[in-house]
């Protein structure tokens, strides 16, 4: 990134033991597999940023939400996860059946037809873990301030995450939604930004300059902070746990986490051309050897 | 034919907003947001009634419908409103994805409809919404004739689960239908009964096509009045049991004739029952400033250029 970010990255004090590490580096393992494995079967997808934010999905969906058992679209008494970047789907769907929300099998209908499993979210056949659909770009955050809003009139004091690119902050709707939340002090919403630098045509800072979009949110209200390695398991549950702690005091909260799109499968790392591109079958192979199957192929 | 009784001239946006007033006190799921035209919207009642149950977005519409959306998601019952240009094509890849493609429950209000939004101009006067709108698979869309029938169907749609488009407008026009009326969403209502021709009008032209029925009448010719509030879903049995009578059928609203009420009541009549039919409504252009009055006179959306589609169709009959 040759952006000139400001200060705002946290430090963490001192990091707990976690004993559940292995168990959790296992998972992130199986969702890669998972991801190429799916996009690899109907040769289209997104393979990039799902790689890229696997540590994420695995952090949020084992270490901080507070879920129920089950799922209900309202999601009373429950944290709830919006995805506005909805191309990223494979590592959505692989995390949603890899904690049960439905059976991991489906994950092999992936894009095709009649599949719960679309392309890009969709609710209308109502598959499990899905509240929005996304995929046209910039308003995951919206629907996410609405749902926030929604928790407050409830008096339900669980929280609401969202993912979003750093390119989709281009789209302006998103400004919108910022503005609102900061001005509204919507602060049981943690937003976080997925900094891979990189968009469908290039590098973000060539395709449309983004410079510093931490100091972005900063000025217009929100409590900002990084994670400086997103593909850190224990940087992002730490800066995840670091980033619920800042809830409930007057400003909505912003992550700004740096990944790198392809994480994890070496020929796919640091470059845009993996955005939406599946692997032949020799790169498959290749991205399997990379990363064992841990829990069991779907 | 029936005659109808002007109560006394009002705007159909005051019907939204004592919609919203009565909505406020008897339905605590229901919540407003509006885009910075809360006085053009009527709303401030609500507003000063239930402050927490009130979202003020600012100019920002595209916002305004996700949020909407997010409402949902929790229980609420968002009511959106601004001016029908702004919440439709302005906005349309918000509500398509987050709203209609995701099955919310929002109800998207809008005013200042059509050319009769007056001197603002051809900017403001959107005559393609109906269009845009019935378009979206899900989508249930309403164009109400006057301000009880708009402060009735506003307080409907609050019980219909899944997306609506209410439309209404701004000019102070005749108050006719009765007061606390029962909305029936998808049911059109039979003004005055007819032999000769069907008139099928939907928002400021139903009064308009009485007003020609009642004229047509002394030239000795039996107008049916049929006032279609529901756009979509169309009450398509009430319009074939019409033309299966009168044998031919013109439609008029405030909107292109490409798109909009015309065009459904066109391939209802072709795949069901083939019949001749004449259009009042634009023909594909844009508005422009003039007082409410001289706008429908000179785009032709006003009782004499319904008795001329009446004659015209009349014609076609044979």
């Amino acid at each position: 990134m040759q952006a000139k970010e400001c200060p705002y990255f946290w430090h963490q004090q001192t990091i707990e033991k976690m004993p559940q590490l292995q168990e959790l580096q296992d998972l992130a393992q199986q969702v890669r597999r998972d991801i190429v494995r799916m996009v690899h079967n109907v040769n289209s997808g997104h393979p990039g940023g799902s790689l890229g934010c696997t540590e994420f999905f695995v952090a949020l969906f084992n270490e901080i939400l507070e879920l129920k058992p089950g799922f209900d679209m309202d999601g009373l008494n429950e944290d709830m996860f919006f995805l506005s970047n909805g191309h990223i789907s494979p590592v959505y769907y692989s995390i949603l059946a890899r904690k049960g929300y439905f059976p991991v099998e489906e994950l092999n209908t992936f894009r095709l037809i009649n599949s719960r499993l679309q392309g890009h979210p969709a609710t209308h056949e109502g598959l499990p873990g899905i509240r929005i659909a996304s995929g046209s770009l910039g308003q995951g955050m919206s629907v996410a301030i609405g749902a926030s809003l929604a928790k407050k009139l409830n008096k339900d004091p669980h929280l609401i995450f969202s993912l979003h690119g750093d390119g989709e902050l281009q789209e302006g709707q998103n400004w919108e939604a910022i503005m609102y939340a900061a001005g509204n002090k919507v602060d049981n919403l943690i937003a976080t930004v997925d900094r891979n630098g990189q968009q469908i045509d290039g590098a973000t800072e060539t395709v449309l300059p983004m410079g510093d979009i931490g100091a972005k949110f900063k000025s217009f209200g929100w409590d900002v902070m990084g994670i400086e390695d997103g593909n850190d398991l224990e940087q992002v549950i730490q800066g995840l746990r670091e980033a619920k702690s800042r809830t409930g005091k007057g400003k909505p909260v912003c992550i700004i986490m740096k990944t790198v799109m392809g994480h994890g499968v070496d020929f796919m790392m640091h470059t845009h051309a993996w955005h939406g591109k599946a692997p032949n079958d020799e790169q498959l192979e290749v991205a399997l050897a990379q990363n064992p199957e841990t829990l069991g192929d779907y | 034919m029936k005659k109808y009784v002007d109560q006394g001239k009002k705007d159909t946006r005051s019907g939204f907003g004592a919609g919203m007033t009565e909505l406020g006190r008897t339905n605590p799921r229901v919540v407003a947001l509006c885009a910075d035209l809360v006085a053009s919207l009527k709303i401030q009642t609500f507003i000063d009634e239930h402050p927490e149950r009130f979202f003020q977005v600012g100019i920002a519409e595209a916002n305004m419908m996700g949020i909407g959306a997010g409402l949902t998601i929790g229980g609420y019952i968002p009511f959106t409103s601004t001016f029908a240009n702004f919440s439709t094509g302005r906005v349309y890849d918000q509500i398509r994805q987050s709203i209609a493609y995701s099955g919310k429950n929002v109800k998207i209000c809008a005013s200042h409809a059509g050319v009769t939004l007056g001197e603002d101009g051809a900017t403001h006067q959107i005559l393609e919404d109906l269009g845009l709108m019935k378009m979206l698979p899900g989508m249930t869309v309403i164009n109400p004739c006057d301000f009880n029938q708009t402060k009735a169907a506003t307080i409907a749609i609050a019980e219909h689960h899944g997306p609506v488009y209410l439309r209404f407008g701004r000019p102070v026009v005749a108050n006719f239908t009765p007061v606390d009326q029962q909305f029936e969403i998808g049911k059109a209502v039979l003004l005055s009964e007819g032999t000769d021709v069907t008139i099928v009008a939907t928002g400021h032209l139903v009064w308009q096509s009485l007003l020609a029925a009642e004229n047509l009448e002394s030239q000795g010719i039996s107008a049916e009045v049929i006032n279609i509030h529901t756009i979509k879903p169309l009450d398509e049995e009430a319009l074939l049991k019409s033309v299966k009578k009168t044998g031919c059928v013109v439609t008029a609203e405030e909107h292109n004739f490409l798109g909009g009420l015309g065009e459904s009541v066109a391939r209802t009549l072709t795949t069901r029952h083939p019949a001749p039919q004449a259009f009042v409504a634009t023909r594909d252009t844009f508005g422009e400033s003039g007082t409410p009055e001289q706008l429908m006179n000179k785009y032709g959306l006003n009782n004499k250029a319904i008795e001329e589609a009446v004659l015209d169709v009349l014609k076609k009959k044979a």
